[in-house]
């Protein structure tokens, strides 16, 4: 038997690739379908608007809460008789913590639901994989997670904080405190990585020592050596920008290392109230938290919202720092919406400055040139009942500042 | 084994696997260029027609996945080998195109974005240079991944790691590259990736007439490939290396050399994955550690073994298939088709062992008393190879 037996059979194929090469040659310059980008379908009575976390895989525990917290604000819009008396229906779709399933979730909320805005993602790789398919149709997407700063795309609109209404004030409030030296702990991801680079940015502005910096794989339960290495650093504080499951396997490490939220407090940036049940309180209370809300922040937007999601998921189901970012961004869009009179993505966006929401965390404001919102920063500690309560705060919203401009130390970092 | 070793011609046709030489071999070539026209057709007419930019752009995705699928089909449903480490030569070939795009993008002189804001660096590192020349970038998006397996191949076949054991190595490849990204996040977009890719060579890809210009080489590529499969598996070497796979140490025995049989279907494999990891950036705008990693490399052989991984074509109807199913139900089940998807992965290698390409065969023996003797020879011989594969893996 010879090896080219079927020559011909082979040259058939290859004439077909010449000829689809041939008959497909694409277009250099931009047609109109991409220019004016996808516009979304308001012509019935309703207005669709997608919905866009993951329900299953690693990330399903957090982001199905910020999924439960959207359809709450969505119902209280439509009870309320909708936006420009459409009422809203929401698409859901799953990412399944993969970040290029997000990519094509949101192309398919765009392109063939052609929803008016989506809501969702929650990591830093799932807004980075979708951010160019919001950006190619021109479609608005809210993300509601604190983030690592540095971007800000024209499609996008950031109701978390970015790290100078986060990370910068956690570390404030370490100084404040007497802390000279901290000890750096993250996953090993975008977020941790580069909120690290600007926390050794700030602690060498500062006089403050950074004692040691490591990282863990997502996911990772071996805490052993890396809790070995706090305790033998004698640092004042550690850092902590560790994610998910990471957290209850750190903290079951340390308490019985010996090190106390007296002896060395941890500031963490990402155990919110549904993480502290799960790692455990006995692990946790005394612990610091930097967030801009905790179901206990005080104020009447704040009891209403509290009740509203009990009562809806169940009473023992907590609110926490995401959640509120996700449903004020559904409040947020529908003011936008109002203000500009259309749902078009560019109306909504040149209406998007000053708008103000009364949000459970206190009044935002949306800055249209970033597309950030203000918001007060606050410090929370971590009590016995699993509830954290604040401890310090800015006063007053912070105005968002991305890449970190008016701090004269983070002048390298972008 | 015994049951699949030839037996003289005298007694029993010819192994089931490829044409048998005393068959006229006019009809089966016949039978072949109808189901190429028949693809050919499906993938340049119909589909195009019927489905919408969107639509057109997942199938394109797809199909990249059916190009590692057939490479895995030579490697291990043909060969023997379990790889479960795909990922690595798919994210090699797809880092390469992506590295290339990103500094087309960037224009001469530049430099990807990511860089100044994760790793804050002042020049292009040297590693990332020769990747600004397509006539570097394009040939190694496949040399580079065939490389790497050719290395990897000869330590670990000379060696006779096999079974269990190479797919745990390969494995840990894949782990180990998925760490290596993360940990370089100035260099290779750790977690993120490379993302944003705006142009393929000079081409807007936002633009849906250049969308459907790349599904249209990613069409002809996955049937240039069958056409390469079906050539390799029906050679000489082909027989050799289904040898290898039933009884390696007979092979030896006879004078071949089976490590250098494995090593050939190893690096083919490798290639095809790089191919369609290059394919794949273009289409999907992304390629990043979360596409190589280990539970990918495992997708892509639960593909494969859907599909039935011993035939040219089950894989690559495996892998589409799989993937069109995670998409469909995930669409209409948000919340709970994970749980379909596993059930319907179960099902087959419950009920289907051969895959779905068995189906075909399946089919023919129901009418088997139409047909004569011989034929009937035909189809229990290919239900007992699929059987006896299953210790080999």
């Amino acid at each position: 038997m010879s090896l080219f037996r079927g020559r011909r059979i082979l040259a058939g194929a290859m004439t077909l690739v010449a000829a689809a090469a041939m008959t497909a040659c694409g277009s250099k310059t931009t047609d109109e379908a991409s220019a004016t980008g996808v516009t979304a379908d308001v012509s019935g009575d309703t207005v669709k608007v997608g919905l866009l976390n993951s329900l299953s895989g690693t990330m399903a525990i957090s982001e199905v809460t910020v999924r439960d917290s959207i359809m709450l604000a969505v119902e209280e819009i439509n009870a309320a008789g909708g936006v420009l008396g459409k009422k809203i229906q929401p698409v859901g779709e799953d990412g399944a913590s993969d970040w290029p399933t997000f990519a094509e979730k949101a192309e398919k909320l765009i392109s063939e639901d052609r929803v008016a805005a989506v809501f969702g993602c929650w990591t830093s790789a799932s807004r980075k994989a979708v951010k160019p398919v919001f950006e190619k149709n021109k479609a608005l997407l809210f993300y509601p997670v604190q983030y690592e700063g540095l971007e800000q795309s024209p499609y996008i609109f950031y109701t978390g904080a970015t790290t100078n209404q986060q990370i910068v004030p956690g570390l404030d409030y370490l100084k404040s405190q007497g802390a000279k030296s901290v000890y750096l702990v993250g996953s090993d991801y975008v977020f941790p990585r580069t909120a690290n680079k600007i926390i050794k940015a700030y602690a060498t502005a500062n006089g403050m020592a950074v004692l040691g910096e490591d990282y863990a794989p997502l996911g990772s339960t071996e805490f052993g050596t890396i809790v070995n290495k706090v305790k033998s650093s004698g640092a004042d504080a550690v850092f902590n920008t560790l994610n998910g499951d990471s957290n209850v396997a750190f903290f079951k490490e340390y308490k019985p290392a010996g090190l106390t939220a007296a002896s060395m407090p941890v500031v963490s940036v990402s155990i919110a109230e549904e993480e502290v049940k799960s790692i455990g309180t006995q692990y946790l209370e005394g612990q610091l938290t930097a967030w801009n809300y905790y179901q206990t922040t005080p104020g009447a937007a704040n009891s209403k919202f509290v009740a509203a999601y009990k009562a809806k998921y169940g009473a023992d189901k907590p609110t926490s720092d995401p959640m509120e970012a996700a449903y004020v961004g559904v409040h947020l869009w529908k003011a936008m919406v109002e203000k500009a009179g259309a749902f078009d993505v560019e109306k909504v966006r040149s209406a998007s400055d000053g708008i103000t929401f009364d949000a459970p965390e206190g009044l935002v404001t949306v800055d249209g040139k970033t597309q950030h919102i203000a918001k007060t920063a606050r410090i929370g500690k971590i009590g016995a009942d699993g509830l954290i309560t604040e401890v310090w705060n800015s006063g007053k919203p912070v105005a968002p500042d991305p890449y970190l401009k008016t701090y004269p130390w983070a002048s390298g970092l972008s | 084994m015994t049951a699949v070793t030839p037996a003289p011609p005298a007694v029993r046709p010819a192994p089931v696997d490829a044409v048998p030489p005393d068959r006229p071999a006019g009809r089966a070539r016949l039978r072949t260029a109808a189901g190429f026209a028949f693809g050919a057709a499906l993938l340049f007419a119909v589909a195009p027609l019927m489905l919408s930019d969107f639509r057109l752009a997942l199938l394109a995705k797809y199909l990249c996945v059916a190009m590692v699928a057939v490479g895995i089909g030579i490697a291990w449903g043909r060969g023997g080998m379990l790889t479960l480490g795909q990922g690595v030569f798919f994210g090699l070939g797809g880092y390469a195109m992506a590295m290339h795009l990103k500094l087309a993008d960037a224009g001469p002189g530049g430099m990807p974005d990511f860089m100044q804001l994760y790793g804050q660096l002042d020049e292009l590192p040297l590693w990332w240079r020769p990747f600004a020349s397509p006539w570097f970038a394009l040939p190694a998006t496949v040399l580079l991944p065939m490389a790497v397996a050719f290395g990897l191949g000869s330590l670990v076949f000379r060696r006779r790691v096999r079974g269990a054991y190479f797919a745990i190595l390969s494995q840990a490849l894949a782990a180990a590259m998925v760490i290596l990204l993360i940990g370089q996040q100035g260099t290779t977009g750790g977690t993120n990736g490379l993302t944003d890719i705006k142009g393929f060579f000079g081409y807007d890809l936002d633009d849906p007439v250049n969308q459907r210009m790349v599904y249209f080489i990613i069409a002809g590529t996955l049937l240039a490939l069958l056409a390469l499969t079906r050539q390799l598996i029906h050679s000489r070497y082909g027989e050799l290396l289904v040898a290898v796979r039933d009884g390696e140490e007979r092979v030896r025995f006879l004078g071949y050399d089976p490590a250098s049989v494995k090593l050939v279907a190893y690096v083919v494999a490798a290639g095809m994955a790089g191919l369609a990891g290059a394919l794949f950036v273009p289409a999907v705008g992304i390629i990043s550690p979360a596409l190589i990693g280990i539970v990918p490399s495992i997708e892509f052989v639960i593909g494969v073994a859907v599909g039935g991984r011993a035939t040219v074509l089950g894989p690559v109807l495996g892998a589409v298939a799989v993937a069109w199913a995670r998409t469909a139900l995930s669409e209409r089940f948000p919340g709970t088709w994970t749980y379909l998807q596993g059930l319907l992965f179960v099902v087959v290698v419950a009920f289907l062992p051969g895959g779905l390409a068995s189906l075909w065969s399946l089919a023919r023996r129901r009418d088997v008393g139409a047909q004569p003797a011989r034929r009937r020879w035909l189809s229990l011989g290919r239900r007992r190879v699929e059987r006896t594969e299953v210790p080999a893996a």
